[in-house]
């Protein structure tokens, strides 16, 4: 498959969207509810009639190819089991509708219950059957018939934390293992990032940016994504904290909390030049570490606190030093670091 | 303190009680109003037809109801009813297909078109076939042309009772097919299936039990249909009569008890259709779970 290439004029849905797919590749489509993922995949399956825009596989443009005919499997987020049919007719459908012999089906059937781990539940129904079992069967049945693509739409959203994070590991491991081009939509930044080789984030079915997780975490390129990935906090008149002036060329910036660092007062003497004064305002315990809103002049901002460090208390005065902000002016994005940090170790 | 919270933890206590006697007087009172409507206007009638049947022992009963007229009528009330539940279940399982998978200009309009027979008087749709097809009627000259009878006659008949029963199935199955979704077909198309294979493979298992009872309520309708078929039957004994008109032709014949034998055999259907409804909810019930 050389790549899927799509793009629409004047559809609300999806606004001139161009998405490219490697083979063997692992997608990830992410962004917020009712941004047009879900129209995404659902154009690339057939199941939606684009207005305008090609879409190819393999080369091919299968616009007027109907959904049946495209190669492609496809798990919906509510799985949609067949549910008066057993978990085996379930898996067999595809191969009976493409008219297999018995024998083949028995034997594609059974292999792929060993590959999701469900030996033995062939005579069950879907009711039957535990969210994370559900979700394994239509997987089995979307890669019965060998598609060229998987599609999944939101795979996890409808099974509980704990599940999920099993599942999430053994879906990667297991698509790895298949080396099927796939594609999945969510919402959830954790899910795509440790799922997905590639992440594509979409914002008002508009794609912003296409890249490896890393890179899209480090590198966003729009103020969309910057924000949309990681925690961020707003930094109105960033240009007035210390070693970021160069932030008065742009109209907006943000900070993450892993660039923000909290240290008792007078710590933090060695960066005179480019550590602030601030106020905690709330300290959260987040398990491995503490959450702590300090208020640095008007900007709230959150910092991440280790448990080893001396504690702190709500309405102290602390030490803040920001390393590094994102700063946007229109669709220009920046990444800014502190300058008089920069010289400062330089100097010691 | 101490003394108001046991107070309080009395209060707590006694209220499911107190409520609980107020809700058996209630339940008392719900149950006996029932009872006494429905013995009053179903058992005792259902009762007296029974009764009156029988009054004059069971040689008249027999007489009555395999009488030569009896069994025409009921025949062309089997006729009838089978053309009725017949043409109403494709019609309908279609329009529910069609209002439920597909969206389109003027479904709304459809939707509503569908319940129109609930809403009008079945004199009138009697009516409205003799405006069509009757002498008067505006396709009167090419249907006599072609020697086809529809008033006064079977078709006309036939015609009145579909009339009548359209909404049956198609209102069954309408909610059903929206609370299903279109994620079990798409993935079926998905899979390279045609429409009917997903039609009878998927759909068609998830609807049936709705399906049969819209079929069993179209059936009980389609039986005792009266006005229509009475404004379009033209009373030939033997010919176009069907049970519910020869009913009433023995009643104003002064044959009572003849007239309630024949009432009998439609009591007798009708308890027949009320234990197969039973079933298939049952078993729709127990489908729905499993």
């Amino acid at each position: 498959m050389r790549g899927i290439n799509k793009s629409f004029g004047n559809f609300k849905a999806s606004n001139d969207t161009n998405l490219c797919v490697e083979k063997g590749r692992l997608v990830g489509l992410l962004g917020p509810s009712g941004s047009g993922k879900t129209t995404i995949l659902r154009i690339i399956a057939g199941l939606e009639i684009p207005d305008s825009g090609d879409i190819m596989i393999n080369g091919k443009r299968v616009n007027d190819m109907n959904a049946g005919s495209r190669g492609i499997g496809f798990v919906f987020q509510n799985y949609a089991l067949f549910r008066y049919m057993s978990v085996f007719e379930n898996v067999a459908f595809g191969l009976r509708v493409k008219k297999e012999s018995e024998a083949a089906i028995k034997k594609r059937v059974s292999e792929l219950m060993s590959l999701v781990g469900l030996d033995g539940f062939e005579k069950r129904f879907p009711s039957q059957l535990s969210g994370g079992q559900r979700q394994r069967v239509a997987f089995a049945r979307a890669i019965a018939p060998n598609p060229q693509i998987l599609l999944l739409d939101e795979p996890f959203a409808a099974i509980d934390a704990k599940v999920r994070q099993e599942l999430r590991k053994w879906l990667r491991n297991t698509i790895g293992v298949l080396g099927i081009t796939s594609v999945f939509v969510t919402h959830d930044q954790d899910e795509a990032v440790e799922v997905a080789d590639e992440i594509v984030v979409i914002n008002a079915g508009h794609v912003e940016q296409k890249g490896s997780p890393v890179d899209i975490y480090k590198h966003p390129a729009t103020p969309f994504v910057a924000r949309f990935i990681g925690h961020s906090d707003a930094m109105e008149n960033a240009a007035s904290f210390k070693g970021f002036e160069a932030a008065r060329d742009f109209a907006e910036a943000i900070v993450r909390p892993e660039f923000v660092r909290v240290e008792k007062r007078g710590l933090l003497e060695d960066y005179v030049a480019s550590a602030e004064e601030g106020v905690v305002e709330d300290i959260s315990f987040r398990g491995d570490n503490m959450e702590i809103k300090v208020r640095v002049s008007r900007v709230l901002l959150t910092a991440n606190y280790s448990l080893e460090k001396p504690g702190l208390s709500v309405g102290e005065k602390v030490s803040v030093l920001i390393r590094r902000i994102y700063v946007f002016d229109g669709d220009r994005t920046e990444i800014l670091e502190n300058e008089n940090l920069r010289e400062n170790t330089v100097f010691i | 303190m101490n003394v108001s919270g046991a107070d309080e933890m009395e209060k707590v206590v006694a209220t499911p009680e107190i409520m609980l006697k107020k809700f058996d007087a209630a339940r008392f009172l719900l149950i006996s109003v029932s009872v006494v409507f429905l013995v009053v206007m179903l058992a005792l009638p259902l009762f007296t037809v029974i009764f009156v049947s029988f009054r004059q022992g069971w040689h008249v009963y027999k007489n009555a109801v395999t009488d030569f007229y009896t069994l025409k009528a009921l025949q062309l009330t089997v006729i009838s009813t089978v053309a009725a539940v017949a043409a109403n279940t494709f019609f309908g399982v279609f329009a529910a297909w069609l209002i439920t998978k597909f969206s389109f200009r003027g479904k709304k309009i459809l939707v509503t078109a569908i319940d129109i027979p609930f809403a009008i008087s079945p004199v009138i749709a009697g009516l409205i076939f003799i405006f069509m097809f009757g002498r008067i009627g505006w396709a009167y000259p090419l249907l006599s042309k072609f020697n086809i009878d529809i008033v006064f006659a079977v078709p006309g008949i036939v015609m009145a009772v579909i009339f009548v029963t359209i909404p049956f199935v198609a209102r069954e199955l309408i909610p059903v097919l929206n609370s299903q979704g279109k994620d079990e077909e798409e993935a079926a198309a998905l899979m390279g299936a045609s429409g009917f294979t997903i039609f009878r493979r998927i759909t068609l298992p998830n609807i049936k039990w709705a399906l049969m009872y819209g079929v069993i309520l179209c059936t009980a309708r389609a039986m005792g249909e009266f006005g229509a078929v009475s404004v379009l039957s033209g009373h030939l004994r033997g010919k176009t009569n069907t049970l519910p008109l020869h009913v009433e032709i023995l009643y104003n014949e002064y044959k009572y008890t003849e007239s309630f034998a024949v009432s009998s055999i439609l009591v007798l259907l009708a308890i027949v259709i009320l234990i197969a409804r039973n079933v298939v909810e049952h078993k729709g019930r127990k489908g729905n779970e499993a």
